[in-house]
C-alpha cells in the first residue's frame, strides 16, 4: 500500500515535470508542424538562463528576500523565449517550411548541434548549481512519505501551464485563430488570418515553455553540459504516445509515463533508463498515432 | 543495358584505386577513411530506406548490434576472424530486421523516425545497465584476423582499410544493382503514391520490410568494422545522436548517388577530426553550421551534383 | 446467373449520417460493359471503392467469380483481376510517364518483381512503349506528371491499371476534367484496348452521350441505391431517372 502511494505521488511529481518539458515541444508541432530536435537545447539553455540569474540575484543581496529568486527564475526563461524565439523562427525554420519533413527535423538537429557548444562558449563546461530555490519551500509529510515541497511547486506550475494555453486556445479570440491556423494552414491565409505572426508567437511560447521547464529544474540538479540531450528523446516519446500536437494528450502522456517510470524506479530499477521508450512502443502498436488523434482517410 | 553489365567493371575500378590511393595515405587518415566507410554503410541502409519515403533516425541500433556482435563474440568464443564476425553480424542485425520490420512497416514519416529512435534508445538504456555487457563503459575487442593472418600496427590498419573497402564496393554494386532493378523501381513508386502500388497488386508493406532489414543489415556490418577498428564498443553506439549523424550523412548524400553516401560521410569525419583538432570545444557548432549549409546549398544532396547529369542524358 | 462474373448481395454502407450504398445487388455479366451513373453523392465511387477494397461495406456480400471478395485488401483484390482507374489519377509524381508504365509492368508480369533484374531493360522498355503507343501517349515518356494534360494523365492512369491480366475493369469517371473534343478519342482508345480479351467493363460516367454510345446497360445510382438497371435507352427514359439522376424531366 505504501509502495503504491510512493509510486503514485512520484509518478505524479515525473509526470509534472515530464508535462512541462513536453508540452512546448507538441505545441509546435500542433501550429508549425515542426518537430523541434533542438527543443531540448533550449531546456537546457533555460536552465542556463536560471542558474545565472537566480545567481545574479543572490550575488546582489538577494538574501534578504529570498522568495524573489523564483521570480529570477522566471525572468531567465522569458529571455530566452524573448531572444531564441524569434532568432530561430524568423532567421532560420521560416526558409524550411516547404521543405519535407525529416529535412526540418535535420535542420532541428544542427541547431540542437551549435546551442549545445554556444551553451559551452557562453557558461564553460563547470557545473554549475542553484539549489537555493528548492530548499526554499521546506518539505511536506504525507502520512509517512517525506516530500521536498518543491515537488509540489513543480505539479503547480505544470497545472498552471497547461490550463494557461488551454485557456488561450479554446477560450480566447486569438486562440482560436491559432486553432483554425492547425486546422488548416491555407484556409486560414486566404481567411487574412497573419499565419507567419501566429507561428512566431507560438514557436516564441513554445521555447518559453521548453525554458520554463529547465528554469524548474535547474534548482533540482547539477547545471551541466548535456543536460538537454536526454530531456529532448523523453519529451518526444511522452508527446508521441500522447499523440502528435494534442495538449491534452501531452498532459496523458507525462502522467501515463510518470507513473510507469516510478513503478520502474521502485520495482524494477534496471529497466528505469528505457522504460519511457518501452512504453512509447508499446501504446503506438495499439494506437499507431498516438493517444489523442484522428486518422484522416483519403479521398481518391 | 550496358549499365548493368559494366557495373562489376565500375566496382573493380573502383575498389583498386581505392587501394592505390589506401597506400599513400597515412596511418591516421587510413583509420579515418575506414571510420567513415563503415558508418557509410549505416547511412547507405537509409539512403535505401529514403527510396522508399521513409527516414530511420534509429539506424544506431543496428550499428550497435554489430559493435556487440563483434565485441562480444570476441570476448566470449575467442572468435576473431573478421569474415566470421562480419557474417554473425548479418545474421544478428538480419533477424532484428526481421522481427522489428514487419511491426515498423504500418508507420509513416515522423512515427516511423521516433519509433525506430526509441528501439534504439531501449537497446541503449539496456547496454547501460548491463554491467555484465561494460555498462555504460563498454567493453574493449580483440584486434581482428584474417582467415588466420595476425597482423600488427599498420599492417592491421592497412588490413581492415582493404577489407572495408571490399565489403563497400560489394555493398555498393548489389544496393545499385536494387535501385536500378524492378522491386528498387516499386520502392520509389511508394515514395510517390504507396495507394497506387497496392492498387497495382504490390505490397508495399513487403517492399518496407526488404528496405528495412536490407538496411539493418548494412548498419551491422558497419558496427562490425567500426566495433573491430577502433578495438572498443559502448552504449554510446545506439544513443540518437549517433543515429542523427547517420540520417545527416543520408541527406547530405541525397538518395541518388551511392558513392555519395559514402564521399559524404568522409566529408563528416573530415569535418569532425578538423574541427577536434581545431577547435575542440565547439566542433559540434562546425557539424551544426555545415549541416545548415549543406540543407541549404544542396536541397538534393550531394548525389544531385551527379544526379543531374544523368537526368539529362536520360532525357537527351 | 452462373455466367455473373462480379455479385454484390445487400451491400449497405454508411458514412455518418450519409448513406453511400443502400441494399445494393447487381450481377454483371461476364464481358459486359455497364456504365453508372448519377449525381455527386449519388454511391458511384462508394461502389468503386466497395468492391475493390478501399471501403469495406457495413453489412452484405461482394462476390467476385463465386468467390466472396468482401473483406479482401485492395491489393488481393487487385491480384485477382479486378483493377480500376481513378477519377483523380494517382500517378507517380516523380517519375516519368515510361517509368510509370514500367511500375505497372514489373509488378503485373508473369514473374513476380526481382531485386536483381533491371528495370529499364530494352525488351522491358519495348514492351511499356507499345503499350503507350497504344494509348497514343508514348511522345510524352520523358515527361513528368505536372507537364502533362489531363487527358494525358487519364490515359496513362488507365493504361497501367489494365496491364497484366485484368477480368473486371472499373474506371472513375474516364473522362472527367479532359476537354470535350477529347472525351470520345479517349473512350475509344480505351474500348479498343481492352476489346481484345473478354474483360468485364464497368465505368462511372456522367456524360450521358459517352454512356448511351458505348454501354450495353446502365446502372442509375440516387442516395446510395440502385433506381435503374436497364439498357441505356431504358433508363435514360425513365421517370425516376430523369427526375433524380439525370435531371432531364419535363
Amino acid at each position: 500500500m505504501e509502495l503504491l502511494a510512493f509510486i503514485l505521488v512520484d509518478g505524479l511529481i515525473y509526470g509534472a515535470w515530464l508535462f512541462i518539458v513536453s508540452v512546448g515541444l507538441t505545441l509546435v508541432f500542433g501550429v508549425l508542424n515542426i518537430l523541434n530536435l533542438a527543443h531540448g537545447s533550449l531546456y537546457a539553455i533555460g536552465a542556463y538562463a536560471t542558474a545565472s540569474a537566480v545567481g545574479a540575484y543572490f550575488a546582489l543581496g538577494g538574501d534578504a528576500f529570498p522568495m524573489g529568486s523564483y521570480l529570477a527564475m522566471v525572468i531567465g526563461a522569458l529571455l530566452v523565449a524573448v531572444v531564441l524565439g524569434p532568432l530561430l523562427e524568423r532567421g532560420l525554420l521560416r526558409h524550411f517550411y516547404d521543405r519535407d519533413h525529416v529535412i526540418v527535423v535535420l535542420v532541428t538537429y544542427g541547431v540542437f548541434l551549435i546551442l549545445e557548444d554556444v551553451m559551452k562558449l557562453i557558461w564553460g563546461v563547470t557545473p554549475l548549481f542553484v539549489s537555493e530555490p528548492y530548499s526554499l519551500l521546506g518539505n511536506v509529510e504525507l502520512g509517512p512519505l517525506f516530500y521536498v515541497a518543491y515537488d509540489f511547486l513543480v505539479i503547480a506550475v505544470a497545472i498552471m501551464s497547461g490550463l494557461a494555453v488551454w485557456f488561450f486556445l479554446n477560450r480566447t479570440r486569438r486562440g482560436k485563430v491559432v486553432l483554425a491556423v492547425i486546422h488548416d494552414r491555407e484556409m486560414s491565409q486566404t481567411m487574412g488570418v497573419n499565419v507567419d505572426r501566429v507561428f512566431l508567437v507560438c514557436f516564441t511560447v513554445g521555447v518559453f515553455l521548453a525554458a520554463l521547464g529547465g528554469a524548474l529544474t535547474a534548482p533540482m540538479i547539477s547545471v551541466s553540459p548535456g543536460i538537454g540531450v536526454n530531456v529532448i528523446i523523453i519529451a518526444f516519446a511522452v508527446v508521441i504516445i500522447g499523440g502528435l500536437g494534442s495538449i491534452e494528450g501531452a498532459a496523458i502522456g507525462a502522467l501515463f509515463v510518470g507513473i510507469a517510470r516510478a513503478a520502474s524506479v521502485h520495482l524494477l530499477p534496471e529497466a528505469e533508463l528505457f522504460i519511457i521508450y518501452l512504453v512509447m512502443a508499446v501504446v503506438l502498436v495499439f494506437r499507431p498515432e498516438g493517444l489523442f488523434s484522428k486518422t484522416e482517410a483519403r479521398k481518391i | 543495358m550496358s549499365a548493368t553489365r559494366s557495373l562489376p567493371v565500375i566496382c573493380a575500378i573502383g575498389f583498386v584505386a581505392l587501394i592505390v590511393v589506401g597506400l599513400l595515405l597515412p596511418e591516421w587518415a587510413m583509420f579515418l577513411t575506414t571510420m567513415a566507410f563503415a558508418k557509410g554503410l549505416v547511412a547507405l541502409g537509409i539512403v535505401c530506406l529514403m527510396r522508399a519515403g521513409l527516414v530511420s533516425f534509429g539506424q544506431g541500433l543496428y550499428f550497435c548490434i554489430g559493435a556487440y556482435v563483434a565485441g562480444l563474440m570476441a570476448n566470449w568464443t575467442g572468435i576473431t576472424d573478421i569474415f566470421l564476425l562480419t557474417a554473425l553480424g548479418i545474421i544478428a542485425s538480419g533477424i532484428t530486421g526481421m522481427i522489428f520490420g514487419p511491426l515498423l512497416a504500418t508507420y509513416r514519416g515522423i512515427f516511423f523516425a521516433m519509433l525506430t529512435l526509441s528501439l534504439s534508445m531501449i537497446l541503449y538504456g539496456f547496454l547501460s545497465k548491463m554491467t555484465a555487457l561494460g555498462g555504460t563503459d563498454g567493453l574493449n575487442v580483440a584486434a581482428p584476423t584474417f582467415l588466420g593472418y595476425a597482423p600488427e600496427g599498420r599492417a592491421l590498419g592497412l588490413s581492415l582499410y582493404v577489407y572495408t573497402c571490399a565489403i563497400v564496393v560489394i555493398a555498393g554494386g548489389l544496393v545499385r544493382t536494387f535501385f536500378d532493378s524492378e522491386r528498387g523501381l516499386i520502392a520509389l513508386a511508394i515514395r510517390d503514391n504507396e495507394l497506387r502500388v497496392e492498387y497495382l497488386g504490390a505490397s508495399v508493406r513487403k517492399e518496407i520490410v526488404f528496405s528495412y532489414v536490407a538496411a539493418g543489415i548494412l548498419g551491422g556490418i558497419g558496427g562490425v568494422i567500426s566495433g573491430l577498428a577502433i578495438g572498443h564498443v559502448d552504449p554510446e553506439t545506439a544513443y540518437w545522436t549517433t543515429s542523427g549523424e547517420f540520417v545527416f550523412v543520408a541527406i547530405l548524400s541525397g538518395y541518388l548517388s551511392i558513392p555519395a553516401v559514402f564521399v559524404g560521410s568522409l566529408l563528416l569525419e573530415v569535418v569532425r577530426s578538423f574541427s577536434n583538432l581545431y577547435f575542440p570545444n565547439t566542433w559540434q557548432l562546425s557539424l551544426g553550421i555545415f549541416l545548415l549549409a549543406v540543407i541549404l546549398l544542396l536541397p538534393n544532396g550531394l548525389g544531385s551534383l551527379l544526379a543531374w547529369r544523368k537526368r539529362r542524358r536520360e532525357t537527351s | 446467373m452462373s455466367d455473373a462474373i462480379l455479385v454484390t448481395e445487400d451491400v449497405n454502407k454508411t458514412f455518418g449520417a450519409v448513406t453511400a450504398a443502400r441494399e445494393v445487388s447487381v450481377e454483371v455479366p461476364k464481358g459486359a460493359i455497364w456504365s453508372l451513373i448519377g449525381s455527386n453523392g449519388a454511391g458511384k465511387t462508394t461502389f468503386v471503392n466497395m468492391v475493390t477494397g478501399y471501403i469495406k461495406p457495413d453489412r452484405g456480400r461482394i462476390l467476385f467469380q463465386g468467390r466472396d471478395i468482401t473483406r479482401l485488401s485492395p491489393r488481393q483484390i487487385t491480384r485477382l483481376g479486378i483493377r480500376r482507374s481513378f477519377q483523380m489519377p494517382q500517378l507517380y509524381a516523380e517519375l516519368t510517364v515510361l517509368q510509370n508504365m514500367l511500375v505497372s509492368r514489373s509488378i503485373n508480369a508473369e514473374r513476380p518483381p526481382s531485386i536483381w533484374r533491371g528495370a529499364q531493360g530494352a525488351d522491358d522498355v519495348e514492351r511499356a512503349m507499345d503499350i503507350l503507343k497504344r494509348f497514343k501517349i508514348a511522345d510524352y515518356s520523358d515527361r513528368l506528371m505536372g507537364e502533362l494534360s489531363a487527358g494525358v494523365r487519364k490515359l496513362l492512369d488507365i493504361a497501367m491499371a489494365i496491364s497484366g491480366t485484368p477480368r473486371v475493369v472499373m474506371l472513375d469517371e474516364p473522362t472527367s476534367g479532359v476537354a470535350a473534343e477529347e472525351k470520345f478519342p479517349i473512350m475509344d482508345l480505351v474500348m479498343e484496348a481492352l476489346s481484345a480479351s473478354d474483360v468485364t467493363i464497368l465505368f462511372v460516367e456522367h456524360d450521358m452521350d459517352i454512356v448511351t454510345r458505348y454501354s450495353e446497360r446502365v446502372l442509375a445510382f440516387y442516395d446510395g441505391a440502385i433506381v435503374a438497371n436497364d439498357a441505356p435507352d431504358e433508363v435514360l427514359a425513365d421517370e425516376v431517372v430523369q427526375r433524380y439522376v439525370t435531371g432531364t424531366a419535363k
